[in-house]
This record gives C-alpha cells, structure tokens and sequence, in this order.
C-alpha cells in the first residue's frame, strides 16, 4: 500500500467525525438524533485520546482517559433519553423546536 | 510496516464515516441507531489497530451492547411518532451557518493534522521494554486504573448511581396514587363547577321568572 497510517491520520479521522456529529447536532430536530450525533463526538474524542496513548505508550493516560469518557457516555445517554421520554409525555412530540415552556 | 494494521485502519474509518454520515442523514431514528451501531463498530477496529484491545471490547460491551439498545428501546416506546417528519432539517441559514462552521472546523484540523509529520503508528510497534505485551491488555490497563486512578474509578460508580436514580426519577412519570390523586382533584373541581353553573341556571330562571310578571 501506498500511504503510511500515521498518528496525523487517527487524529484526522476522528476530527472528521466529530465535524459530522457537530453538523449533525445544529442541522436536526429530532432530540433523539441530537443525542446520537452528541454520541460521535464524544466517540470521536475516545479515538484521539487513544491515538496519543498510542504515540507515548510508557503509560495508560489516554486510554484511562477514554475509559472515563465512555462511563460518562453511558450515564449521559441515560439521561438523555429519561429527558426524552418525559418531553415526549409532555408534548407527544420529540422536536426540540416544541419545547419551548421557557421561551416566552 | 504492517499491512493488516493499516488494511484494518483503512476499511475501518471508510465505516465509520459511513455510519456517521448516515446517523446525522438518517429520516428514522431507527435507522440512524443502526447506522450509528456501525460507527461504533468500526471504532472498536480502529482501537484495535491502535493497540487498546480492552477498550475495543468495552466499546463493544457498552455501546453496541448498552447505548445503542437503549436508543433501540426508547426508539420503540414511542412508536412513530419518534419520526418527526416535516421540517425535519433547520431552516436554510442555520443548516448553512453550521455547515460552513463544521466544515471549516474539521477541514482546518484534518488537513493541519494530515500535513503534520507524525510518526508511523501500528498495531506490531511496540514500544521499548518488557512491558510491550501488556500495552491496552487487561493487566496494564487494569493495573493502571488500579493503582493510579482508584479515586475517579469510584468517583465514577458514584456518577453512574446518580445518573440511575436520576433517569428513573424523570421517566418515571406519575405512580397510581399520585395520578389517582389529581384524578380525585380534576374531578372535584369539575364537580364544583358543575354546582356552580346549575346555580347559576337557576338564578337565571327565577329571574326571568320574575321579570315575565
């Protein structure tokens, strides 16, 4: 093959995929779809941490680092998704644009 | 140079970006769980051509196996109406405005990052010492977590408690007693004004009774 797979490529991989998933977060309504594009931006931050570990592997930083990353991950889509079952209770709708009790 | 490692990388990212891509395009939030199961997927490879062979398989266990089941459940409790389906993009300028700054973000990035001579990184490098084998295994990274970071480890199941009894205290909704309570409330209310408007009819009527002499 042709190219050498180096650090520069991870890392612009996973900025690519954290472009996508901020896109993604502006562009839609659907809170369910926000919460998953949240998800690759966080995933795509995992993929950097654990690219620089790679690059300086005397210790676990980065990957103690991701490690927490995905716990936290975890706990915050559980409570995403509490959010959007009661919003969708409230409003029978999961829009972000209708809820909106705090606008006016 | 390894050509496995880099065959894996390579298949992998095309993956990846494929499923990102497809999560934020995607008209059903089902099919954008799906496709966001395949990014994960295909980051659990790309953590394996970096040497985090624990962390793939917790990438596998807690988002394909956790995250994703969860987004599938909620997905299914609200049944079709979780597709919201008109306008289901911002309007012209906002979807103009955050693709200009998404792109320019991650263009400026990726390209700084690809031009940048960084060094060749790959599954069978490894690095000086007796240690190389435990590099990502469960015993370096396990020791590490162990020994280094015992106080945010638990720091961490505290989080996760919290964010248990949180989500069930939103989703729950009402229990029978409350609800029946503010049934009770609702209908003694009606009650009320149903008293009110008959009483009101009936002083109507006498006066009306009263003004036709």
């Amino acid at each position: 093959m042709g190219i050498e797979i180096g650090l520069g490529e991870y890392l612009a991989l996973a900025s690519v995929i954290f472009g996508i998933g901020a896109m993604g977060f502006l562009t839609r309504r659907n809170m369910l779809i926000q919460l998953m594009s949240i998800e690759l931006m966080l995933n795509s931050v995992n993929v950097m941490l654990v690219a620089f570990n790679r690059y300086m592997p005397e210790n676990h930083t980065g990957q103690i680092f991701a490690f927490f990353v995905i716990a936290v991950a975890a706990a915050e889509a559980a409570v995403g998704l509490a959010i959007v079952i009661s919003l969708f209770r409230l409003k029978q709708t999961v829009e972000t644009d209708k809820a909106d009790a705090l606008r006016h | 140079m390894s050509t496995g490692g880099d065959f894996l990388f390579i298949v992998s990212s095309m993956f990846a970006l494929g499923g990102a891509v497809g999560t934020v395009l995607a008209k059903s939030p089902l099919r954008a769980a799906m496709s966001l199961l395949l990014t994960i997927i295909s980051l659990a490879g790309i953590f394996l051509t970096l040497h985090a062979h624990l962390l793939a398989a917790i990438q596998l266990i807690v988002y394909a196996g956790a995250v994703v089941v969860l987004f599938v459940f909620v997905i299914m409790l609200l049944g079709p109406e979780s597709t919201t389906p008109a306008g289901e993009f911002r309007g012209l300028m906002t979807r103009t405005a955050s693709a200009a700054i998404a792109a320019i973000v991650t263009g400026g990035m990726a390209f700084s990052l690809v031009r940048t001579s960084m060094p060749y990184v790959n599954i069978h490098q490894c690095p000086e010492g007796a240690e190389c084998g435990q590099f990502g295994g469960v015993v370096g990274l396990g020791s590490e977590l162990y020994s280094n970071s015992v106080v945010p480890f638990e720091l961490i199941s505290v989080l996760l408690t919290v964010a248990i009894v949180g989500s069930i205290a939103i989703a729950r909704g009402r229990t029978q007693a409350e609800a029946k309570e503010v049934r009770e409330r609702r209908a003694a209310r009606a009650a009320g004004d149903a008293d009110q408007a008959a009483r009101e009819a009936k002083l109507t009527a006498e006066v009306s009774a009263h003004g036709g002499h």
